[in-house]
């Protein structure tokens, strides 16, 4: 299990990271909300993995899940959906007034700063 | 009246002269002079306990474990600078009423004056260090706004940005000063600090500290090589000139320098560098002044030349120079503040200041002669004059000065610029008012009116009265002036006019001659001046300032390029690198944890997420398809919080993923659907080396983080044990949410709140500009136009409504036992109004909407943070929970607990936040024209059909 969920968090990351490199508004807040994911997951980790046990108090069974980074997760979410929903808009404004949703300020320069090389 | 109140009442004050302009110019200049007049009493009462040798002390503990108190004393030096900055102040403000024109903003200008006056006050009577050095930079801030007054003169701005750079400048290298003098000593307190002379001396620091000190100290004091920005400055309008370089502002550093003389002066570097700088300054600015043709550059030269003579006062470290730098202290503030008010008097009679244009004013304006008379002779230093006492002083004192073992050299320098000071004062008088009179002047001149006058001539009689009879009038003050900056046994001295004849006395009478000799020789070498090649400070500034503004650009030119995706591709290189250098630089804990063994069903979550992300980079140029890829991450990560024991987690998630679908949706309604090829081969390769190296740290990171244990005891063990008998819920989860961690979920849902006023705004701001207009214009794209209300889905959104209500509501009770809670519901809610926008239209279903959603966000805010208010009346720390068990038959016991109206706050904050945000983005969509339809769907058979159907 472990594995699955660290390469996953890992393969998260990098679509994450090689989509915010791209140079539309879109893709790039595609890759922050894959970041996103992978950051939540990696905290939620830190609690360790529990399968089936009670996230609430019984008297029955004497363990339980960890709660508390269950909890900074889930203000997390919610946190993470407001940032989206700025950026989003930031990008939608800048695309509407610019007429381009391109990221960086003058287009395509860091290709020809590429090419040059 | 207590010393905090005497700093804070100018600053309180500050408010008044632009309330009271609405009343007239009179009355803005008597409530401004009422505040200062009652700073002044409050002052003037302590005098007497001050005069008896007490310390005044005030104490305001605010951070004692930083050392921060806003601790205040008044000693003999404090009242003689609080007493000049005050009284002076008051002349000034009468002064001011006159001469600012009625196109000038007088509040403006008297506000600035008082905040001015209030970090002035702040500075002299400060205890504390720290607190001392916010009032020094306050004084920057406030006499660049005064020296810039006449914002529509570029001499003005240019002179407030001069001024503002070098004092600034001098600001920052007295914090360091300074900060190292507290270290040394261990205490920010000047009273703690001025008891300490010999530690601070023999400490390795005090060379760093004493020149960091005197660096803000010589800036502020316009000492040389600093010396230059005052001469610019002079383009204030008068009464700042009088005020801020003559009496107050300039004289800071020399405070300074005498509030830490007992800890600082006695050693050769204090001499070399002090006594020094001073001399140089004296001559140069003596010299300077006699070729200047404008009044008020010569008497800002004049400045520069007594404020060094001061600072190599200061600088001698004897005691008896101290006396007589404070002696000298009050002369000149009472003389230069005299002539100052005299130069705008007569540029405000004449519309000129040009000395060469003036002449023969000695009739026209009597009264303004005469007191220019006084008090340039007092500045020549010419007997029964008050200079003419502490001139004789300094001489004196001069004497005793050797420099590097040689005993005539400060002497004669110190003569010379008495020299120079004797010729250009009577320049100031005989080129101004004496001589014949002349016909050219640009204006009538005549003596201005008595408000105008007084002021000057009050400081006139004062430099007489001071002149014949010293010890009467300034004895007492002097001496515990004096007292304070020695900080020991007074040396023996006596302030009369005839001394005997001795050294000083010669070297007077030689500076009178030779300075009359100057005076009559000043048209050739005045001739002389102009054609030598001097150095000109502000050139030399400018290209200073031009080099650095330079480099500064190109260095934020080279690293700001606006290429966004380089400042990713760096930054994320540069967190790889520190977290890797941190990995493999630390040691690291074995794996201890046994990994636990995959079943099938998470080994197909696995796979189905794998091939999303995959596929999501693969297609990521599809925009669409990569959103719904994106939908199907989030939805694995969901189920994987479900299955991982975290069902808060996953309704939280699951939900969040709907809001964020649709937002991104209905932001790529208006973007280009598709992202263009750009990226080379060389680049994508750059792009996945990058990525591939961060997933790799950080699945490898999770990895190790799983199989370790925990490396310290966690605290979660505290909030499962409290969650029930604390919290009173055994949904730990929400216990922690709503209780153990009350307060950052409180700031979360405002930091929610003002997400979604953000969007709002944004919308707001993007709407109302010109592309607002064009997206209403824009033309109806075919394809979209069909069918935009189905009847299906309308009918099936109104039936779900209310069960997705009671949903929420049964989501939101059970959340502090169960899984669930105010931010699941809030989400759960918001989706169940979207479906009905997305229905039936945004602007059927705003029409149906009663209450702003501004409201419900801040309603939201005010729950959660009236029940932390309440645990106050309980005597309980914000947000302290309580709860209890209340019987309602037949329904049985439940719970009730504060915390669950904290989570309506948090319920409502999310409810509206998700909502503003969504419906602010969906307001893009409006297009002119559009009216609100009254029916909820396109097709509507009960309204399609025809009458006699329906009948029957």
């Amino acid at each position: 299990m472990e594995y699955l969920l660290a390469s996953a968090i890992g393969a998260m990351t990098a679509a994450g990271i090689y989509l915010l490199l791209r140079q539309r508004t879109f893709p790039v807040i595609l890759g922050i909300s894959m970041l996103t994911y992978a950051v939540n997951l990696f905290l939620f980790a830190s609690g360790r993995i529990a399968i089936n046990l009670p996230p609430v108090l019984l008297n029955k069974t004497p363990t339980y899940t960890d709660p508390l980074p269950q909890a900074l997760v889930l203000t997390a979410i919610v946190i993470s959906f407001g940032m989206t929903a700025v950026v989003v808009l930031m990008g939608l404004g800048a695309y509407l007034s610019a007429r381009t949703d391109h990221v960086n300020l003058n287009e395509g320069q860091d290709d020809n700063a590429e090419a040059g090389k | 009246m207590s010393l905090i109140l005497i700093a804070a009442l100018p600053f309180l004050g500050a408010l008044l002269p632009g309330l009271m302009i609405r009343s007239g110019r009179t009355a803005c200049a008597w409530a401004t002079a009422s505040v200062t007049l009652t700073a002044l009493i409050g002052l003037l009462v302590h005098a007497p306990a001050v005069m008896r040798g007490e310390v005044i002390q005030y104490q305001l503990e605010w951070m004692p474990l930083l050392g921060l108190n806003a601790n205040f004393f008044l000693d003999g030096l404090g009242l003689l600078f609080a007493g000049l900055i005050l009284g002076i102040g008051l002349l000034i403000i009468i002064y001011a009423r006159f001469y600012l024109s009625r196109q000038d903003p007088m509040g403006q200008f008297y506000t600035y004056l008082l905040l001015f006056q209030g970090a002035m006050v702040g500075i002299v009577l400060s205890d504390n260090v720290l607190m001392l050095l916010i009032f020094w930079e306050l004084t920057s801030l406030s006499s660049f706004l005064l020296i810039g007054y006449w914002k529509h003169l570029p001499e003005g701005r240019q002179g407030a940005r001069m001024a503002l750079a070098v004092t600034g400048m001098g600001g920052l290298a007295l914090i360091g000063g300074m900060l190292i003098l507290g270290n040394i000593v261990g205490s920010y307190d000047l009273t703690v600090i001025l008891q300490n002379k010999e530690l601070i001396q023999a400490s390795p620091l005090y060379l760093p500290a004493l020149i960091l000190i005197l660096l803000g100290c010589f800036t502020k004091s316009a000492q040389f090589p600093f010396h230059f920005w005052l001469p610019h400055a002079m383009a204030a309008p008068t009464p700042v000139s009088a005020y801020l370089h003559s009496a107050t502002m300039v004289k800071a550093g020399l405070f300074l320098m005498a509030r830490l003389w007992p800890v600082l002066a006695g050693t050769p570097e204090w001499f070399y560098i002090v006594a020094t700088t001073g001399l140089i300054t004296m001559v140069l600015g003596a010299v300077i002044a006699l070729f200047k043709d404008d009044l008020k550059a010569l008497l800002a030269f004049s400045t520069v030349s007594h404020l060094g003579l001061i600072t190599m006062l200061l600088g001698f470290g004897t005691p008896f120079a101290a006396v007589v730098a404070v002696f000298h202290i009050i002369n000149h503030a009472t003389f230069k503040a005299a002539l100052f008010m005299s130069a705008g008097i007569v540029d405000h009679e004449t519309h000129t200041r040009d000395i060469k244009r003036l002449g023969g004013l000695r009739h026209l304006m009597p009264v303004t002669f005469t007191i220019v008379m006084v008090a340039g002779l007092s500045m020549a230093g010419i007997p029964l004059f008050n200079g003419f006492l502490s001139k004789e002083m300094m001489l004196d004192a001069a004497t005793e000065a050797a420099w590097n073992g040689n005993h005539w050299l400060v002497p004669a320098l110190a003569t010379l610029g008495a020299l120079f000071s004797v010729a250009y004062s009577f320049r100031l008088i005989v080129h101004t008012f004496l001589g014949p009179k002349r016909d050219d002047y640009p204006a009538k001149p005549h003596d201005p009116g008595f408000g105008m006058w007084a002021p000057p001539a009050l400081l006139a009689v004062l430099v007489v009265l001071i002149g014949i009879m010293p010890a009467l009038m300034v004895g007492p003050l002097v001496a515990t002036a004096s007292g304070a900056v020695i900080g020991g046994d007074l040396p023996y001295y006596s302030l009369k006019i005839w001394h005997g004849v001795n050294a000083a006395l010669f070297m007077s009478i030689a500076a009178v001659v030779g300075g009359l000799v100057l005076l009559a020789m000043h048209r050739p070498l005045d001739a002389a001046w102009i054609r030598a090649r001097r150095p000109e400070a502000k050139a030399i500034f400018d290209a200073l300032m031009r080099a650095v503004t330079g480099a500064a650009n190109a260095l934020t030119d080279g690293l700001h390029n606006g290429a966004m995706t380089r400042y990713a591709a760096v930054f994320t290189l540069a967190v790889i690198a520190a977290g890797s250098a941190a990995w493999f630089g630390g040691t690291n804990p074995a794996p201890a944890r046994e990994a636990l063994a995959i079943g099938p069903v998470p080994l197909i979550g696995w796979i189905l997420l794998m091939v999303a992300t995959v596929c999501m980079v693969a297609y990521h140029r599809n925009r669409l398809l990569s959103l719904v890829l994106m939908g199907i991450v989030g939805l694995i990560v969901s189920v994987a919080f479900a299955y991982m024991s975290a069902p808060d987690l996953a309704l939280t998630q699951i939900s969040v993923e709907v809001v964020t679908i649709i937002l991104l949706l209905l932001a790529l309604n208006f973007l280009p659907k598709h992202s263009p090829v750009e990226s080379s081969n060389a680049r994508r390769f750059r792009d996945g080396t990058i990525a591939v190296l961060g997933g790799l740290a950080v699945g490898g990171l999770s990895l190790a983080m799983l199989l370790s244990d925990f490396s310290q005891e966690s605290i979660s063990a505290f909030h499962l044990a409290n969650s029930k008998p604390g919290g009173g819920g055994t949904n730990v989860v929400n216990v922690i949410l709503v209780d153990f961690r009350g307060f950052d979920t409180f700031g979360e849902i405002i930091v929610l709140g003002i997400a979604a006023l953000v969007i709002f705004a944004m919308t707001e701001s993007v709407l109302g500009s010109p592309v607002g207009a064009w997206l209403k214009q824009r033309p109806i794209n075919p394809l979209e136009a069909g069918d935009r209300h189905p009847l299906m889905m309308v009918v099936a959104t109104r039936v779900m409504m209310p069960i997705a209500l009671m949903v929420g509501v049964f989501i939101f009770l059970r959340g502090h036992n169960e899984p669930g809670g105010g931010f699941i519901a809030g989400l759960i809610v918001a989706i169940a109004l979207v479906m009905q926008y997305m229905a039936s239209g945004f602007d059927w279903a705003t029409a149906r909407q009663r209450y702003p959603y501004h409201m419900i966000i801040a309603l939201g805010v005010f729950a959660a943070a009236f029940t932390g208010i309440g645990s106050w009346f309980a005597d309980r720390p914000f947000l302290t929970s309580n709860y209890g068990y209340f019987q309602i038959p037949p329904m049985g016991e439940f719970e009730l607990a504060t915390a669950m109206a904290f989570d309506v706050g948090v319920f409502l904050c999310v409810v509206g936040a998700v909502m503003l945000g969504l419906e602010s983005l969906s307001r893009f969509a409006h297009r002119a024209g559009d009216r609100p339809s009254p029916y909820p769907m396109d097709i509507d058979p009960s309204r399609d059909l025809p009458q006699e159907a329906k009948d029957a």
